[in-house]
């Protein structure tokens, strides 16, 4: 049996390699990266109207600065610069804030089933949008006439959505929590519940909403990419900024809170503060990504399930390779959503959906044994 | 490390009252009792799980409570009871937690090489590619010892703090973790750690507390607390002392009748 010796601790030869899972974790990472920047070219050339890649990519460039000899015509120019860049580009980014944020959840909650549509997270940032739709007529006005809230408007529905998502975080987590742990069962019927209440509120306001206020809700339940804009990438990208540089940072954290609370708490965790981070940025991800394309289920723990099988738990290779892998399913989700019964398309919900469901069963059946 | 004059309770029921010891580097220390004795009580108070309602704990002169939590996590480990793994790390993932407060962005070399040596250390490198949930319990309990002590592995003069470590080990390595517990002490570590086996108690310690209704009853080198008549005290049962023949220690063999 091996001893220690008697003064200073002997080290054997540092190992030269890596050991096989971190390198492997790595490799993952740049082929998700290679494999998000083709669907991107993909993407902008899939549609009614097909661009060739290299078009797509002459357009890109052109627009960046840089002559090429790649061609494309003026029409192309127009579709993919205008039209579908800007849904490509928000897929990404939204894809990217709901693979974060179920990642985060699933650490923090220290359990691979939490996700923030399941836990009725997306319920009440969806909650809080269609009171801002219905009450805008009465309350919004008013705050809008105050001086100085000019700019209220393009963030009031992102901004309460936020608030939406971070009180449906705080309640489940603290109701899920006894002596702390977060026990699976509690943690979902509570996600139940909240998903039921956020309903049943929402249900309420749409009694009392207008005909065109009605047509604005029934695009929070369905998920939609449809209204991407360059002025709507400009109003999430400052929201999703936060939460999409910061959550990939708490990797460390993330790994040492599975140990538990107290453990973390010896290892020099601040273990309160990192709590909040967490519930913070994923309701900030969450809260504006629901605002802007309204709630998808699914991604948020479809992605980093998938992962993990891949390049196992550490959270400093899941959320960041939750980012990208978020990214390029939504991304391909939603070009799918568009092309597949075009020139109509299919809720992008529906898409995710259909993947998640089964995925998420099978955990629940693998790890019932 | 000291404690002074601690008292924890909860509600109107007193769990500690009035507990004091000294723990110093290079010298293991253990504290035993019955049962709801106050043992865990008095650990957690020591690893600052839980705050003192009366008294105070210092570390190297300082007040627990205003040490950084960094700082304090590189010079003092604790191993809890609680050995849950939310995710499935392998072993050599999960003693590498340990190192976690030595290093910022990615593990070094030294680090990956501290992890290597301590899991070699508590005889477990055959396994260190394995998941950890599918290791049995005695060798969970092994790789989160080797997690604490790839903790506070540079720490000159540090400190472990483990609660009941030798619960689940098979005779071999609980002879094992304590021998390594006491070459700890010997390269200038102090290691406090609640031992339910007189026996092993005082074969490896140099100090031992005995408590009894979160009272300390005696404390001192084991050859003065584990006296009959302190153990009568402690646990309520009869013993002998008899001396090994051979290694000198004192064996605790109860006389109780094995039908009662």
């Amino acid at each position: 049996m091996p001893v220690l010796a008697e003064k200073s601790p002997t080290l054997p030869a540092p190992t030269a390699a890596l050991p096989t899972r971190a390198s492997r974790a790595r490799v993952l990472l740049v082929v998700l990266a290679v494999a998000l920047l083709l669907a991107v070219l993909l993407g902008a050339g899939a549609g009614a109207l097909p661009v060739p890649v290299a078009s797509v990519l002459g357009v890109l460039l052109h627009k960046l600065g840089l002559s090429t000899s790649l061609a494309f015509e003026p029409q192309q120019e127009a579709v993919v610069w205008a039209i579908r860049l800007p849904r490509v580009l928000l897929a990404v980014l939204v894809g990217a804030a709901l693979g974060l944020a179920g990642a985060a959840m699933q650490g923090l909650f220290r359990n691979p089933l939490a996700d923030p549509s399941l836990l009725g997270i997306s319920a009440g940032a969806s909650l809080a949008a269609v009171a801002v739709i219905v009450l805008e007529e009465k309350a919004l006005k008013i705050v809008s006439a105050l001086p100085g809230a000019g700019g209220v408007g393009a963030y009031a529905l992102p901004l309460a959505a936020f608030g939406g998502a971070g009180l449906a975080t705080l309640f489940v987590y603290r109701v899920s929590r006894r002596g702390g742990r977060v026990l699976v069962s509690t943690m979902l019927l509570v996600g139940i519940a909240t998903n039921g209440l956020a309903g049943a509120i929402t249900g309420l306001f749409t009694y009392v909403a207008t005909d065109a206020q009605l047509r604005s809700i029934t695009f929070w339940g369905l998920g939609s990419l449809g209204g991407a804009t360059w002025p709507t990438l400009a109003t999430l990208v400052p929201l999703l900024a936060l939460p999409l540089l910061w959550l990939p940072r708490l990797g460390k954290a993330l790994n040492l809170l599975a140990l538990g609370e107290e453990q973390a708490a010896h290892l020099g965790l601040p273990v309160a503060r990192v709590k909040w981070q967490v519930i913070g940025l994923t309701a900030l991800a969450v809260g504006a990504s629901v605002a802007m394309v309204g709630a998808i289920g699914f991604l948020g723990f479809l992605v980093p399930h998938v992962l993990r099988l891949l390049g196992g738990p550490d959270h400093r290779f899941v959320l960041p390779a939750s980012a990208l892998g978020g990214a390029l399913v939504l991304l391909l989700a939603d070009t799918l959503a568009r092309t597949v019964v075009a020139p109509a398309e299919l809720p992008i919900g529906i898409l995710t959906a259909l993947l998640g469901a089964p995925v998420f069963l099978w955990i629940v059946l693998r790890t019932a044994d | 490390m000291i404690a002074n004059n601690l008292s924890y309770h909860v509600g109107s029921k007193k769990l500690l009252h009035n507990v004091s010891l000294t723990a110093r580097p290079g010298e293991l220390l253990a504290i035993v009792g019955a049962n709801g004795a106050g043992k865990s009580t008095l650990l957690k108070l020591l690893s600052g799980d839980l705050r003192p309602g009366v008294g105070e704990v210092l570390f190297e002169g300082r007040r627990l409570a205003d040490w950084p939590p960094a700082a304090l996590a590189r010079r003092r480990a604790v191993l809890t009871q609680q050995h849950a793994l939310a995710l499935a790390f392998q072993v050599r993932e999960l003693v590498l937690l340990g190192r976690y407060p030595h290093f910022g962005g990615q593990p070094t070399a030294r680090d990956w090489a501290v992890v290597a040596a301590a899991l070699d250390l508590v005889d477990l490198s055959h396994l260190a590619g394995r998941a950890y949930p599918t290791l049995s319990g005695g060798e969970q309990q092994r790789a989160q010892l080797a997690r604490v002590l790839a903790q506070v592995w540079e720490a000159e003069g540090g400190f472990l703090l483990l609660d009941e470590p030798l619960t689940g080990l098979d005779l071999r390595h609980q002879h094992h973790t304590l021998a390594v517990a006491h070459q700890l002490t010997r390269r200038g570590f102090g290691v406090i750690a609640v031992l339910h086996d007189l026996n092993l108690a005082a074969q490896y310690a140099d100090q031992v507390l005995l408590l009894r209704q979160g009272r300390a009853v005696a404390s001192g080198p084991p050859a003065q607390v584990f006296t009959p008549d302190y153990i009568h005290l402690g646990f309520g049962i009869e013993v002998e002392l008899l001396i090994h023949p051979s290694l000198g220690y004192p064996l605790i063999v109860p006389t109780v009748s094995s039908h009662p």
